[in-house]
C-alpha cells in the first residue's frame, strides 16, 4: 500500500511540508498584525488563536497512534515529535501573551489566578507538563531515558490534551461548540486507545491460558 | 354567421405573475418616485446623520475609542456570537418602519413610532465609558436622551418597581437566533430607579450618525455603570412591572450574571476577575473603577446593599 508506508525521500519531503503548514497559523497572525487585520483586540486574538492552534496540533499529534492501528499508516509516527513540538511552541506563544501582556511577569497575581480562576487552575499545569516532553524529545533522551520509561512519561501528554480541553471550556463564556468539539475528539481519540489497550490484554491472557493449557 | 375567434397575446405581452401581483406597489412607488423628484435632495438623501448637543456634563476624560473599533468589535449574539460576526451579519436588520411598544404598569401604555420616538426630547452626545463583562472597555460618543423623558411621558403606576426591555426576536432578520445560545427574545431589566437615573440614555445614533445596526439600531438603552450586556438593543418593547424580570443572561448563567451587574473590581465574575480591563486600543491593561468611574453619581441608589450578594 502506498499510503501505509512511505520511501525515505518522499517522507522527508513531507516533513518539510508538515514544518511550513505548521506555520501556516503564526505567519497569518503575522500577517493580520502588518495589515491591521487582527482586529480591535489584537491581545485576545493572539491570545485565543495561539491557544487553539496548540489543542489542534495537540489533538493531530495524539491521532497518529490511532490511524496506525485503524489504518495501518506507519509514517506519520516519523512526523509526531514535530507535531508535538509545535503543539509545545504555541502552547509558550500562548502562555507567553498570558505572562507579558496580561499579567506583565506581576507573580503574585498569577498565583493569586491559578489559585483563584479554576480554568488557569487546570491551563497552568497542563502547559507546564509539556515542558519536560518537549526537553526529552531528542533521540539522546530517548536512548537515555529507555523505550519503556520515555513511553511511559510521554503518556502525559493525555493530561495536557485533557487539561487543555477543560481550560477552553471553563473560560468561554456562553458559546461552547469549539469546546464541546475539541472535548469529543479527545475523547473519541482517548476511547480508541482503552479499546485497543484492552484487547491486547484479553489477547495476551488468551495466550497465556493456551500456554497454560498446553502443559 | 363567422364565430370570433380572439387573437391570441403573444407571449412577449403577458404581464409576469410577479410583477402582476406587485402592481400597487408598482403604482406607489412610481408615485412616491415622482412626488420625491418635486422635491429638495436634502429631504430623501439617504441620510444616516444624526445630530446631538453635546452635553458637558456628561463626558470622561479619556480618549474616544476609533469608530472602526466602536463598530466593528461587538457582543450582539442575536447575529452570532464572534466579536465581528454582528458587523458582517447585522446587514439584514430591518430598522424601518419601527415602533416600540410601551407596557404594564403605566397610566399611559402606548406604541411609540420610532420617529415621535426620537422627537420626544432633544437628542444629546453623551462620551460615556462602556465596560463590557468579558474584561475589555471603550469610550464611546452616544447620541440620545435620558430614558427618564419617556418615563415620565407614559407615567409609571405606583406598581411600577421594574422595567424590562424586550429586544427584537426575528431569526430572519437576526441568524444568530437560530441557535438557542441565549434565551430569545434577549430580555433586560433595570429597577424603576435606575431607568430613571439621568445617566441612563434612549440611544439612537453614535459618533454623529445613527446606530449602526450592530451596535443595536435603531434604539437601544446604555447604562454607563453597569457591564455591557445589561445595555438591551434593537429595543421593541418596554413593559413596566411589580416583579423582578428575569433576562436572558440571568437564564444562562444565574450563578454567574446577576440581574444588577453594576461594574464592580471588587467582585468578581464567577470565573474570572472583574479587577482590571483592557481598553481596546491600549496594550496593558488599566483598573476597572467603581460602578465604571460613575461612583458619584450612582452610589446613592444603593446605599446599604450587600453588593457582592446582589451582584
Amino acid at each position: 500500500m502506498a499510503l501505509k508506508n512511505l520511501n525515505n525521500q518522499t517522507l522527508a519531503w513531507s516533513k518539510r511540508g508538515v514544518f511550513l503548514l505548521a506555520l501556516v497559523p503564526l505567519g497569518n497572525l503575522a500577517v493580520a498584525g502588518f495589515t491591521d487585520g487582527l482586529g480591535a483586540n489584537p491581545i485576545e486574538k493572539i491570545t485565543r488563536s495561539t491557544g487553539y492552534w496548540t489543542l489542534t496540533l495537540l489533538m493531530i499529534t495524539l491521532a497518529i497512534t490511532p490511524l496506525r492501528r485503524l489504518a495501518g499508516w506507519q509514517w506519520p509516527v516519523r512526523l509526531r515529535r514535530m507535531l508535538g513540538l509545535f503543539a509545545f511552541f504555541y502552547g509558550c506563544l500562548h502562555f507567553s501573551m498570558y505572562l507579558v501582556v496580561d499579567q506583565f511577569f506581576d507573580w503574585e497575581g498569577i498565583a493569586k489566578d491559578i489559585i483563584k480562576r479554576p480554568y488557569i487552575t487546570v491551563g497552568f499545569p497542563s502547559f507546564v507538563l509539556m515542558l519536560p516532553l518537549a526537553i526529552t524529545s531528542s533521540d539522546g533522551m530517548i536512548r537515555r531515558l529507555g523505550g519503556k520509561r520515555w513511553r511511559q512519561l510521554h503518556r502525559l501528554a493525555y493530561i495536557c490534551a485533557i487539561g487543555g480541553v477543560v481550560h477552553y471550556w471553563w473560560l468561554v463564556k456562553k458559546d461552547l461548540t469549539n469546546p464541546i468539539t475539541f472535548a469529543a475528539l479527545l475523547s473519541v481519540l482517548l476511547g480508541l486507545r482503552l479499546f485497543y489497550a484492552a484487547k491486547d490484554a484479553l489477547k495476551r491472557r488468551g495466550k497465556a491460558d493456551t500456554g497454560a493449557a498446553s502443559h | 354567421m363567422p364565430v370570433y375567434k380572439p387573437t391570441p397575446i403573444p407571449a412577449s405581452e403577458i404581464t409576469p405573475r410577479p410583477l402582476f401581483n406587485d402592481r400597487r406597489r408598482f403604482m406607489q412607488i412610481a408615485a412616491g418616485a415622482s412626488l420625491a423628484a418635486l422635491l429638495p435632495p436634502s429631504v430623501w438623501a439617504a441620510d444616516n446623520k444624526l445630530a446631538g448637543v453635546k452635553n458637558p456634563a456628561y463626558t470622561v476624560p479619556e480618549e474616544l475609542t476609533p469608530y472602526k473599533d466602536v463598530t466593528s468589535y461587538n457582543n450582539f449574539y442575536e447575529f452570532g456570537t464572534g466579536k465581528d460576526d454582528p458587523a458582517k451579519n447585522a446587514g439584514g436588520l430591518k430598522t424601518r418602519p419601527w415602533t416600540v411598544t410601551v407596557e404594564g404598569e403605566v397610566k399611559k401604555p402606548q406604541v411609540f413610532d420610532l420617529d415621535t420616538l426620537m422627537k420626544m426630547a432633544a437628542i444629546e452626545e453623551r462620551i460615556y465609558r462602556l465596560r463590557c463583562v468579558e474584561a475589555w472597555s471603550m469610550v464611546v460618543p452616544w447620541l440620545g436622551f435620558s430614558l427618564a423623558e419617556l418615563i415620565k411621558q407614559v407615567q409609571p403606576t405606583g406598581k411600577a418597581k421594574f422595567v424590562e426591555f424586550i429586544s427584537l426576536n426575528d431569526a430572519s432578520q437576526m441568524p444568530g437566533q437560530q441557535t438557542s445560545v441565549l434565551a430569545w427574545p434577549y430580555r433586560e431589566g433595570l429597577r424603576i430607579d435606575e431607568a430613571m437615573h439621568p445617566l441612563t440614555l434612549l440611544t439612537f445614533g453614535l459618533y454623529g450618525e445613527l446606530l449602526p445596526n450592530q451596535n443595536g439600531a435603531p434604539v437601544r438603552v446604555v447604562v454607563p455603570w453597569k457591564y455591557g450586556f445589561k445595555s438591551a438593543k434593537s429595543i421593541v418593547g418596554i413593559r413596566f412591572a411589580e416583579q423582578q424580570p428575569v433576562t436572558s443572561w440571568m437564564l444562562a448563567g444565574p450563578s454567574e450574571y446577576g440581574f444588577y451587574s453594576n461594574v464592580n473590581p471588587t467582585v468578581d465574575h464567577a470565573r474570572w476577575s472583574q479587577a482590571k480591563e483592557r481598553r481596546i486600543g491600549e496594550f496593558f491593561r488599566r483598573k476597572t473603577l467603581m460602578f465604571n468611574g460613575y461612583e458619584q453619581e450612582v452610589a446613592a441608589l444603593y446605599t446599604g446593599m450587600d453588593l457582592k450578594a446582589n451582584f
